[in-house]
């Protein structure tokens, strides 16, 4: 064997190497790795809560074993039934031809997607504030009063072509959630008060708001419980297939957003600003970027942007305005934008990924029994993996990466 | 920030502007009594107030007196704070004017809106003392881990996990295992925060997050799981009132103080306790110094990890202990999602209370009462939307950190990890 | 006599910095004894070293004669060393006794703390060495002089006998040196030994027993007031071995660029930091600002460039005011800025290096297209910059933060002179860099001054300034003592000057 095909076989082998150690290293690796030791964790949890394995281990390991996996199986399966359709019912569906039953087949799939929606405006929301380095904790708040602005808009504006009206009511939950999320950042720029106190607060006086509306200006007059009145239809965001599919355009508009605000944020002289000042202030203001400006900014485009999670909520799914129709988006949203790395496309696959999740924990609960809440649990593992990657980079025999790019760093607390 | 730090403080001291501008404010209470309730009343209309909260066995006649003469008397004394402000002056008392100023005013509103009418004074106080239990005790967890430079805001988190333990455990032993399960819960989730924020160096924010997240999940799966399934898991039964003897005779406040059950006591011993451990001990004083200074510590030999890992599993016990009220304390069982935000109104009574003990309990004494105050307003006819009044703690604390009112000190180290070299 | 401290061989490295080579150093008992160097000499890490903060990665520490281990400052507490950080310690919320017990508390029955006790110990310790200090005052509240005697007594507290003390000078008026002194004085007649950091001659001149020289993290030589004197001292200090030769072209000078005028500055803490300072800079010539470091040349520079805005007197940029102008609009008039601290004010490390290479041109033509970033125009200049300046990188695309510091240099230096300039700060610009590094900048910097740029040059590296000034300014304590032409200036004026020395 000669030199030269020896050096040959050696730079092969190092090329192999060279790509398994760019893998491990990958902050990608961490993030598939940290979503699969979630899934397992949860798996085990769905376990050790269920009675029938104990009653197996009674009999003996491997019937305790094979109980546990097949609990856990039965989860997940469930899940995917829900979410996605029963492959079996599909493949069925398609072969009969009858256009109702390939949609009620197909319907989980589509419900999913709908679900995702308001995930991929929430999540992008908070993760435009991490890219100026502002933790909005307050997108729950924000829906919500966008959600009211769109409502308003979409009740009171009358006799607008939808092409019209359906933007206008749009621009309204997007002004709306704006000026809930201008409010803690210009606080944050004039007197330090830390966004996320300030966040929490509103979030709390946008429910009251809310309460209050709802029991007062906005109620529907002809009904008794606290829900305003149904919107007009021309600010409906249509649906795409007849019933029962209620899959309809605000998911495509919700991607055209991420599509904006990845423009925004990675195209425009406006994003480079916004983060230069979140990724370092200090030469950001040496580069001559005002820090104050920014702050306020990011947080009324991210107010806005969960505004507008509640106004697809309202002119796609709901057509009115509820009480609390739509908690506990708070904290998903910032699962959501942590998960996603802060960057439209992978918030926009977070958000699908939980919207699966989420919608398949419904038929999990009905067909295993499996209390949808385990989703909270698996993104509260998830995150943890995520945020702590040192602990998955262990568990797995990662190689450390030289500088960590994607750490999220926020300042201070008290104010600076 | 030290700038801006350094003449705030200067501000706050010297300003004449504030000095003013806290004149104007009095004053302005005083026209607002004036205008919006006395010019409002029919003159010779009686408030009538009743001295007995509910189930009380004493006898304290009921107090009326005429609704203008007492407004106008307020409003005599407001004038007279703002007349000495404005002259002179109150310097460092100024903050404590304020507190009295404002408390006449909202003793003004419930004057005006009692009048023609009655208004059980006495249970009303006695509520807002009961409201606070969880803030105090939220706000109590905040200060442990703050003080010692960790933020907490998984409070809701540890305290709903709390309350979940304690309702399981307490239902299969008994409630007072079922307490300290909770309080052992809400220590396990403190170390996770713990652990991450000192460990990891993970922003502790985030980390809060997460636990916050992982809380709301597992208690809700749980109790779907098995508590809604077994009923008799979730009958935990409750702590009984305890009737201190002799104190709970004292008229007006013996009732208002000394029958409750032990958790209101428990506060008050906390808040002594901690008080005393913060400021009169060497763990206080380290733990502080770590909160303060954490380099200072370590100079001198102190352990900066241990200390934080130390108080912040302390403040998760707190937690875990609060949590545990609202089951074994207040409605006898679990049930989803049941601190309904608690722990954050807790976070905000330790921001307001500033970072300290009695400041904390004052907070949320002052929220507890907008709380139970809102409760009364349909039956005074006032025209004021009760969600109107509940948003009060939220923007008390918003004003509280935009300064308007003077900046809290909050422990320098606040919410930053230690990096030792 | 047995010394009561004795370094052997101490050696510590940091990644990419060798602070301690080798260093032997004696203490004896009741002498103050000063360790003089420049900044960045490895005096602080020594200390560091012996009071457990750092571990060694070589040497051994004698006390008293015994060998010991020291791997925290407990070990170093037990063993009686004390040290007086150069950043004071102290807890600024904590009244004077909370500080000083802090770590060595004294417990009542009941495990209360006992604050008499220590507060009685404090009044003690402060009549005997005439440090007086109210023991209940909040160290807030103190000033800093007084902040400094609570240091002290933090050690006399825990009964140190071996004082360290960093930089103490360094924060104290005139007055408040002449009372430190005092005081050391009184410690080392009651059997105190001290170690006393320092890089101003004629402190330690005056008042030190001993004095041994550090330069680049080795010791040059150990000597005494009686056999030194400044002009000495100043070349062991900066050293006259070191030098890179530079080629310069005699200065062509054109008009005025920038002028200031008794300008007053104000530190974070709202002190003067630049008291009154008036020069000008002109097209084609390098004025170099000499002067140890903290002596308000940081403020200086900020008020130039328009980070912090002056509190008195005026800054005139060719012609136009830009005493109260943003960073931008500075900028905009053709001055370029390379900071001091290039990792946090220079980079965003996190950035590719193509953006950080617009970072302050971005938005104009004709990498911007109203607010449409010019992808393709970004990195066309990436590419060249990256060229021009030899920045060594696989890609313009990996973050900043990947590369070493003088490629990190290099590519803030590219961005500042690939823009049609007219004035530029250049703050510490070869700062912990290789020699091949600094060799290359000092080239870029000249070429600039050939080609009529006005240019700043801020630097302690008094090589650095010898080498490239025209003219130098020596800084000191706020204010500009001298201003002297280049040629015919030698290293020891310059020194002396540095450290506050106008009479020589």
């Amino acid at each position: 064997m000669s030199d030269k095909v020896k050096k040959q076989e050696d730079l092969k082998k190092d090329a192999g190497k060279i790509f398994l150690e760019e893998i491990s290293e990958s902050p990608l690796t961490v993030t598939i790795l940290a979503i699969f030791t979630g899934l397992l964790l949860g798996g085990v949890l769905v376990a050790i809560t269920t009675e029938a394995v104990y009653q197996a281990f009674g009999v003996s390991l491997w019937e305790g074993i094979k109980a546990a996996v097949g609990a856990a199986w039965q989860t997940y399966q469930a899940l995917f039934y829900g979410s996605v359709g029963n492959p079996s019912k599909i493949i069925a569906a398609f072969q009969s031809g009858d256009a109702e039953e390939i949609r009620w087949a197909v319907n989980p799939f589509f419900d999913s997607l709908l679900v995702s929606t308001p995930y991929i405006f929430a999540g992008l929301a908070v993760a435009l504030g991490f890219r100026v380095g502002l933790f909005n904790i307050g997108a729950e708040g924000q829906l919500f009063i966008g959600a009211a602005t769109t409502v308003t808009a979409a009740i009171y504006l009358k006799g607008l072509p939808a092409i019209i009206h359906i933007p206008v009511s749009l621009l309204a939950g997007f002004l709306g959630g704006g000026l809930w999320g201008f409010i803690p950042g210009w606080l944050k720029a004039a007197t330090g008060g830390h966004e996320v106190i300030n966040t929490i607060m509103m979030n709390y006086i946008a429910f009251r708001l809310s309460e209050f509306l709802l029991r007062g200006p906005l109620k529907n007059p002809e009904g008794f419980s606290p829900v305003s009145a149904p919107i007009q239809e021309s600010a409906q965001l249509p649906r795409l297939f007849q019933a029962p599919i209620r899959f309809h355009i605000g998911f495509f508009i919700a991607l055209f957003f991420a599509f904006l605000v990845y423009l925004f944020l990675f195209k425009t002289t406006w994003g480079f600003t916004l983060r230069t000042v979140g990724a370092n202030p200090r030469a950001a203001k040496y580069a001559g970027m005002s820090i104050i400006q920014s702050t306020v900014l990011g947080m009324f485009l991210s107010g806005g942007l969960a505004g507008l999670a509640g106004a697809n909520e309202v002119l796609g799914v709901n057509h009115n305005l509820a009480l609390a129709f739509a908690s506990g988006y708070g904290f998903d949203s910032i699962a959501l934008a942590l998960l996603g790395k802060s960057h439209p496309l992978g918030v926009v696959l977070a958000a699908i990924l939980f919207g699966f999740l989420r919608n398949g924990a419904i038929q999990m609960q009905i067909l295993a029994g499996i209390p949808v809440d385990i989703i909270s649990i698996l993104q509260a593992f998830i995150l943890a993996f995520i945020a702590a990657p040192a602990i998955i980079r262990t568990i797995y025999r990662l190689k450390e990466p030289e500088i960590d790019i994607e750490a999220v760093t926020l300042r201070g607390w008290g104010g600076n | 920030m030290t700038t801006k730090t350094a003449t705030l403080n200067d501000f706050e001291k010297t300003s004449p502007v504030r000095r003013i501008v806290m004149g104007l404010v009095f004053l302005l209470a005083a026209g607002l009594i004036w205008f919006l309730f006395i010019r409002t009343l029919e003159p010779g209309v009686k408030t009538t107030f009743k001295m007995m909260p509910g189930g009380s066995n004493q006898t304290i006649p009921d107090w009326i007196f005429g609704t203008v003469p007492m407004l106008k008397t307020l409003v005599g004394i407001s004038l007279v704070a703002g007349g000495y402000q404005l002259a002179r002056g109150f310097r460092k008392r100024t903050n404590l004017v304020l507190g009295l100023v404002g408390g006449m005013f909202v003793f003004a509103f419930l004057t005006w809106a009692t009048a023609d009418g009655s208004l059980n004074l006495a249970g009303l106080i006695r509520s807002a003392l009961v409201k606070a239990v969880p803030l105090t005790l939220g706000a109590l967890s905040g200060v442990l881990c703050e003080r010692s430079g960790v933020v907490n805001i998984a409070i809701e988190g540890m305290m709903l996990t709390g309350a979940f333990v304690s309702a399981l455990v307490g239902s299969l032993t008994n409630i007072w295992i079922g307490l300290l399960a909770a309080v052992l819960s809400g220590g396990i989730l403190a170390a996770v925060l713990a652990v991450l924020s000192i460990k990891y160096k993970t922003d502790q924010i985030i980390a809060g997050t997460i636990i916050n997240i992982f809380a709301t999940g597992i208690t809700s799966f749980l109790s779907a799981r098995f508590l809604q399934v077994y009923q008799n898991l979730n009958d935990p039964g409750r702590f009984p009132t305890i009737k201190i003897p002799v104190l709970s005779d004292i008229p007006f406040l013996g009732p208002i103080l000394f029958q409750h059950n032990m958790f209101v006591y428990a506060v008050f011993i906390f808040l002594i306790v901690i008080t005393i451990g913060l400021y009169y001990t060497r763990w206080g004083l380290r733990t502080r110094s770590v909160g303060e200074h954490p380099k200072a510590a370590d100079t001198l030999g102190i352990n900066v990890f241990r200390t934080r890992y130390f108080s912040v599993i302390l403040g998760g016990f707190m937690a875990g202990f609060g949590g545990a009220y609202f089951t074994l304390g207040s409605v006898g069982r679990f049930d989803e999602l049941m601190t309904a935000g608690r722990g954050f109104i807790g976070l905000a009574a330790m921001i307001f209370g500033n970072w300290n003990p009695f400041g904390s309990f004052s907070a949320g004494l002052l929220f507890g009462f907008f709380d139970a105050l809102a409760s009364k307003l349909a039956i005074l006819k006032v025209p004021i939307p009760s969600e109107v009044m509940l948003m009060f703690p939220y923007l008390a604390t918003m004003v509280i950190l935009a300064g308007v009112i003077g900046r809290g000190q909050m422990p320098a180290a606040d919410g930053q990890p230690y990096e030792k070299e | 006599m047995e010394p009561i401290l004795e370094l052997k061989g101490i050696t510590k490295s940091f990644p990419g910095v060798l602070a301690n080579d080798h260093i032997n150093l004696t203490l004896n008992q009741g002498e103050i004894h000063a360790l003089l160097g420049e900044n960045g000499a490895g005096k602080s890490t020594l200390m560091n070293v012996l009071y457990g903060l750092y571990a060694p990665d070589e040497g051994e520490i004698y006390v008293r004669g015994k060998k010991i281990a020291i791997s925290s400052p407990r070990d170093a507490i037990a063993q009686g060393i004390g040290m007086v950080h150069q950043h004071f310690m102290l807890v600024p919320v904590f009244t004077v006794t909370e500080n000083v017990m802090l770590g060595d508390e004294t417990i009542r029955a009941g495990g209360f703390l006992d604050r008499k006790t220590p507060a009685d110990r404090i009044r003690e310790i402060s009549h005997e060495f005439h440090l007086e200090v109210d023991p209940d005052s909040f160290i807030h509240d103190l000033p800093v002089g007084v902040q400094q005697r609570v240091e002290i007594i933090k050690l006399l507290y825990r009964e140190a006998d071996i004082l360290i003390l960093d930089e103490p000078t360094a924060v104290l008026t005139p007055q408040e040196v002449d009372e430190l002194f005092t005081i050391m004085r009184s410690l080392v007649e009651s059997g105190k030994s001290i170690i006393f950091i320092t890089h101003k001659l004629r402190e330690v001149l005056t008042f030190a027993d001993r004095i041994t020289v550090i330069r680049g993290g080795k010791v040059i030589g150990t000597t005494t007031p009686a056999e030194a004197n400044q002009n000495q001292l100043a070349a062991m200090m900066v050293g006259r071995d070191v030098s890179l030769e530079v080629n310069k072209e005699p200065a062509q000078i054109k008009d005025i660029v920038l002028e200031t005028e008794d300008l007053v500055v104000l530190d974070d803490l709202n002190n003067a930091a630049v008291k009154g300072v008036s020069f000008d800079v002109r097209g084609g010539e390098i004025l170099g600002i000499a002067g140890v470091q903290g002596n308000g040349q940081t403020e200086l520079v900020k008020a130039i460039t328009g980070l912090s805005h002056p509190a008195a007197g005026k800054l005139r940029l060719l012609g136009h005011d830009i005493t109260h102008a943003s960073p931008r609009t500075i900028t905009e008039l053709g001055s370029a800025h390379i900071p001091e601290d290039r990792q946090h004010d220079g980079l965003v490390l996190t950035a590719t290096i193509a953006d950080n290479l617009v970072l302050n041109t971005y938005y104009r033509k004709p990498f911007a297209k109203y607010v449409v970033l010019q992808e393709d125009k970004v990195l066309e200049n990436a590419e060249e910059i990256i060229t021009n300046f030899d920045v060594r990188t696989p890609s313009p695309l990996i973050p900043a933060g990947s590369l070493s510091g003088g490629n990190q240099q290099k590519v803030i230096v590219g961005r500042e002179f690939s823009r049609p300039i007219k004035f530029l700060v250049a703050s510490q610009p070869t700062r912990g860099l290789d020699v091949g590094s600094i060799e290359y900048i000092h080239k870029r910097l000249l070429e600039k001054r050939g080609a009529g740029v006005a240019i700043l040059l801020v630097s302690t590296e008094l090589d650095e300034i010898m080498e490239l000034s025209d003219r130098i300014a020596v800084m000191y304590n706020g204010q500009i003592i001298a201003i002297v032409e280049a040629e015919g200036a030698t290293k020891e004026q310059i020194g002396l000057l540095m450290a506050g020395v106008t009479e020589a």
